[in-house]
């Protein structure tokens, strides 16, 4: 997450204090991710050395410093919101490859390795659940990153659920050796590095 | 006290080595009060679960009890009877009566069951009081949004003194707002009292659940665990 995109975004309506900034970001993203107050100044020195801000004098960051959007950060800031960021390579998510080089370890259940998760996901998204349901949907920005986040939890799951029968047909396919590890299948292409576009 | 006991239930369709084992062995308490969820892959015996839970079929072998009742001990009608009063169902289409209002569709379980008409109409009204649709009460199914399809249908199946929804993959066909609304409202009405089994393969709405059972190839294989406690969690999660 880009907190100085972030910040130049909350400078776009007028001057504002760093601790200001501070409170901004998190009432904005829902109170979900905390920020630091000492990385508000840090970043907002780099923001200025960059010519992205501009401070209402050159003394120390403080709580009486001010900071505004300078033209250049309003480009920069422009440019951000409509580039989309680099997605091509997939993540290295721990749940796909713990589940993809579980079915090569001899004598591990893929099945079980796949129902620890898929329960430990399901208990996270109970608990997003419940504070949407305490919340009466009152607070946009709390219900759009509590959906983002159970969205994000129920890919996987649909995931695992995919795995899960794609492996039990592996199994149910699979000749010879009944004790043997599942054949990983093989994508056509050896090496592949993600979507190039 | 709980709402449904389901004690060592089997369910076995056909015989031989052509033998369907639909449900092994399956033994699940839902209390009062208690939303639980039932997720599994289609085939792994979901909609058994719950046409049984809800006496529409009868178990192979094992004692289902609804609200004390034990259904091995009721005859058909009884148990007709009890699936009038005490069960209510919510199918994935909502199953609304297209020539009925919302009203009459809500008052029509009631009535079959001998309420006279007067007092069928008013508990019918009352319970779309519940779900924020009382002002929908003379309009037919196809003149109400899907939202408010929903809530009808939910409002016949916890109408009078229906203490048990039994819901299969409720959402159906709606988009992510709508069919969150469904569970928001299955979930007030557990709130209130009422104890609910939803079976679907979507986590989103399995989420909503108190309790996740999790159901493979007939058997109940695992389930979450209780909260330790609610927000600390979410919390922990991400400082």
């Amino acid at each position: 997450m880009s907190v100085r995109h972030a910040l130049l975004a909350l400078l776009s309506d007028g001057p504002k204090y760093g601790l200001q900034l501070r409170n901004e970001f998190e009432g904005r993203t829902g109170d979900v991710w905390p920020l630091n107050v000492g990385q508000v100044y840090t970043t907002l020195q780099r923001l200025e050395r960059d010519g992205l801000v501009a401070s209402s004098d050159g003394s120390e960051p403080g709580p009486q410093k001010d900071y505004r959007l300078t033209e250049r950060g309003e480009h920069e800031l422009a440019a951000w919101l409509t580039t989309p960021p680099d997605m091509s390579a997939p993540p290295r998510d721990e749940v796909v490859m713990k589940v993809m080089v579980a079915a090569g370890v001899r004598g591990v259940d893929v099945a079980e390795v796949i129902q620890v998760h898929r329960r430990y996901m399901v208990e996270l998204m109970q608990e997003w659940t419940r504070l949407k349901a305490h919340d009466d949907g009152g607070d946009l920005n709390f219900a759009l990153v509590v959906d983002a986040e159970l969205f994000r939890l129920d890919a996987l799951m649909r995931w695992l659920d995919a795995a899960d029968g794609r492996f039990a047909r592996a199994l149910h396919e699979r000749e010879g050796d009944p004790t043997g590890p599942v054949p990983v299948p093989t994508l056509p292409m050896p090496r592949r590095q993600g979507v190039r576009r | 006290m709980s709402a449904l006991e389901l004690h060592e239930v089997f369910k076995t369709y056909g015989d031989g080595p052509a033998a369907v084992h639909a449900l092994r062995d399956v033994t699940l308490t839902v209390d009062e009060g208690e939303l639980v969820a039932v997720m599994g892959p289609s085939g792994s015996g979901k909609t058994t679960l719950l046409t049984i839970a809800g006496g529409l079929e009868d178990p192979t072998s094992g004692e289902v009890v609804v609200a004390g009742d034990k259904l091995s001990t009721r005859s058909r009608g009884q148990k007709a009877r009890l699936r009038r009063r005490s069960v209510g169902y919510v199918f994935q289409d909502y199953n609304l009566l297209a020539g009925l209002s919302a009203l009459e569709n809500v008052s029509l379980p009631l009535e079959l069951d001998g309420v006279p008409a007067r007092r069928a109409q008013t508990m019918a009204q009352a319970a779309l009081e519940v779900f924020d649709v009382a002002d929908k009460g003379q309009n037919f199914p196809d003149e109400l949004s899907g939202g408010e399809r929903q809530r009808v249908a939910i409002a016949r199946a916890t109408v009078g003194d229906r203490r048990l929804v039994l819901a299969d993959e409720p959402s159906g066909a709606l988009d992510s707002v709508n069919a969150e609304g469904v569970m928001r409202t299955i979930h007030a009405a557990c709130r209130r009292g009422a104890a609910a089994v939803v079976v679907t393969h979507d986590a989103k709405l399995a989420s909503w659940a108190d309790r996740v059972v999790f159901i493979r190839d007939g058997r109940l294989t695992d389930q979450t665990r209780p909260p330790e406690t609610p927000e600390a969690l979410v919390l922990r999660e991400v400082s």
